[in-house]
């Protein structure tokens, strides 16, 4: 439960508002997870600036989509302690609290509701009240209305917005799925593999798409595709084996010893 | 407005107008040539047919219930039946206290059944039973309440697909091996049967057979009111998206579970309904109805009439039925092979079901703009692929 300094619970959204005034969104401190005797991370240290747009890289099995899923409550870590801005301490929170408090996650294969149509798809995604009952009897307003037609613009699915999601083509299912976290405004947007099966072109533009967000939002970007790191990170954490294997400009990690011999050793020249 | 009409919900509207003008023509229909035709009338609608119709419409109101959960939210049930019965024997209770000293024994607090076990008082859980507001409370509380205990237990730890399934299965078996021990009070293996009045009308009288069918064509049309109302809210795009993808509408910030278990519990509640309808219609009711087999046809009859569009489990149910009415007069030892049969057709030939089937041929005949294909789309392809 979060309490306020009197010791008194808190549950209403808007105090769920991050402490940001350190500068970091985001503490991963001393985090470990195993899974049967396999450590998926290991005292692994994590921080995120405020607006920053962060790319995490690493080889399979290295943690990345183990970390993403400790973030959003998906999995408990043995030990360590993870917050939210200075004061949410986001072990106690299940998936849903940490969606509305405001850390909004894209999938590696994307994950859209296919029977419903884009404009729905996005009006589940607002943020808001998530009760029952205010489902029910929800109305949506004009100002709801313009941030769906604003999201829409923004991911190019104006003319499709009336389309069943199941319908789109695995690139507009991705740039649905980021719109569906636009739509929910979080203030720390977790991207697993945005880019995979895109071609050049909607590569290109969900650079550009990303790297807009940021400052507005903190983006962490989880991604395979080097050119595309290259394209939009100003800092890059490598993992290696459930830990922090170096952090820095792109330059940096590729010039580090380590990293290119556990990593970009393959993709030498 | 212009994209307000573009909508797929003003599509849907249209479907609600459709089934409730059919539901009350039809029944007009009905009590008119009951009424004012004379026996032999070729018009006459006798009174075996309207008690007949009343079955059906209670049949197709429990299919409904199941076409909420299943059609909409992915939670195969295959103890519907449970909730049917649980309303029923509310009713039922009722109905036996009614009977008052014309029983067998001319007890007038007992019904006959605890006589006969050579029991001097009423159980405590059928304190108030002889109390209209009580059963109709009863009736909705008491399928409500199973589903809200079964539905927290299974939603909060998460169990979902064939393990969900087999578990209600079990709850409704579980049910009837209980209802059919003479300890639990309710009459045992021959159930609660003998009623005589319904608020002080002869329920052996022909008007009140039409009374009791008119009733159920309504509550009908009004449980497909609230069932429209809902699947057509936010709430009803929320389970849908449950339905496809729980795990990303946790993250979107919802709590599947809670929508899940209120879902649930409206079902069984339409459930109960169901059966309590039924019962002064049909007579009796008895452990049988919380047989597997039975939750087992309800769910075929949505299969068959087409899930997630709700005018589809209508059409199922009472096509089936009166198929089955037809067959099992004819040749009642083929029935169970026919109705396998036609499910595994159905499956493999109509995914959505008859429902599907007309909207097919209606792009047939008018082709749709672009804009109005969703809601072709909006259900499910495969009537039994989701249980993974």
């Amino acid at each position: 439960m979060i309490v306020d300094k009197h010791g008194s619970p808190l549950h209403s959204t808007e105090n769920l508002n991050p402490d940001t005034r350190h500068g970091m969104i985001l503490y991963v401190e001393d985090v470990s997870v195993s899974f049967d005797g396999f450590k998926a991370l290991n005292d692994l240290n994590l921080y995120i600036g405020d607006g920053e747009l962060r790319c995490l890289i690493g080889a399979n099995g290295a943690g990345k989509t183990t970390l993403m899923d400790v973030i959003t409550g998906k999995t408990r870590p043995d030990t360590g302690k993870v917050s939210f801005g200075q004061q949410i301490d986001l072990l106690e929170l299940d998936e849903s609290e940490i969606a509305r408090a405001g850390i909004g996650r894209k999938f590696q294969k994307p994950t859209v509701f296919e029977a419903l149509t884009v404009f729905e798809n996005l009006e589940l995604s607002l943020s808001g009240d998530k009760g029952i009952l205010t489902s029910l009897f929800h109305k949506l307003s004009g100002e709801q209305k313009d941030k769906i037609d604003e999201v829409l613009q923004t991911i190019g699915l104006t003319a499709e917005q009336y389309y069943p999601a199941g319908r789109l083509s695995h690139g507009q299912k991705q740039w649905l799925e980021i719109g569906m976290l636009l739509a929910a405004e979080p203030r720390l947007l977790l991207v697993d593999e945005p880019v995979t099966g895109m071609t050049t072109q909607e590569t290109e533009r969900t650079a550009e798409l990303l790297t807009s967000l940021a400052g507005k939002h903190s983006v962490v970007v989880v991604e395979h595709d080097m050119a595309f790191v290259r394209s939009i990170a100003r800092k890059v954490t490598v993992l290696h084996q459930g830990t922090v294997l170096a952090e820095g400009s792109m330059d940096e990690v590729q010039a580090n010893k380590q990293v290119r011999e556990v990593y970009l050793g393959e993709e030498q020249d | 407005m212009d994209t307000l009409l573009k909508s797929p919900m003003i599509k849907k509207m249209s479907s609600l107008h459709f089934v409730i003008a059919i539901l009350f023509i039809s029944t007009l229909y009905v009590t008119v040539c009951n009424l004012f035709f004379a026996e032999g009338s070729a018009m006459h609608v006798s009174n075996y047919t309207v008690s007949l119709l009343g079955k059906y419409l209670c049949y197709a109101l429990l299919a409904l219930a199941v076409d909420l959960v299943w059609g909409y939210c992915g939670i195969l049930s295959l103890g519907h039946g449970a909730f049917f019965a649980l309303g029923g024997y509310a009713m039922g209770m009722y109905l036996m206290r009614q009977i008052g000293d014309r029983g067998v024994y001319g007890n007038p607090e007992l019904p006959d059944f605890m006589v006969f076990l050579n029991w001097t008082e009423l159980p405590w859980y059928w304190a108030g039973s002889d109390n209209a507001l009580v059963m109709i409370l009863l009736v909705f509380a008491g399928p409500g309440l199973l589903a809200y205990i079964f539905g927290t237990l299974a939603f909060r730890s998460r169990v979902s697909g064939v393990y969900l399934s087999i578990m209600t299965q079990a709850m409704t078996y579980a049910l009837l091996l209980s209802f059919f021990r003479n300890e639990m009070g309710f009459g045992g293996n021959n159930g609660l049967t003998d009623f005589k009045e319904l608020f002080g009308f002869s329920l052996q009288s022909p008007t009140t057979k039409l009374a009791l069918f008119v009733a159920t064509a309504v509550v009908l049309a009004i449980g497909y009111g609230i069932s429209h109302f809902i699947v057509n809210s936010k709430m009803g795009r929320v389970v849908t998206a449950i339905r496809d993808a729980e795990s990303r509408v946790r993250f979107v910030g919802y709590k599947p579970e809670h929508y899940k278990v209120w879902i649930f519990v409206v079902s069984a509640m339409l459930a109960g309904v169901a059966g309590a309808l039924y019962v002064p219609q049909v007579g009796i009711i008895n452990p049988g109805e919380f047989s597997p087999l039975n939750s087992i046809e309800i769910v075929i009859w949505v299969a068959i009439g087409g899930r997630g569009t709700l005018y589809g489990a209508l059409v199922g149910a009472i096509v089936v039925s009166y198929a089955k009415t037809r067959f099992t007069a004819i040749m009642p030892e083929a029935w169970l092979f026919g109705l396998g049969g036609l499910f595994v057709l159905v499956t493999l030939l109509l995914p959505k079901g008859l429902a599907g089937l007309v909207t097919n041929l209606m792009d047939k005949l008018d082709p749709p703009s672009k804009d109005k294909q969703s809601e072709s789309d909006a259900s499910v392809k495969n009537p039994v692929a989701e249980n993974k």
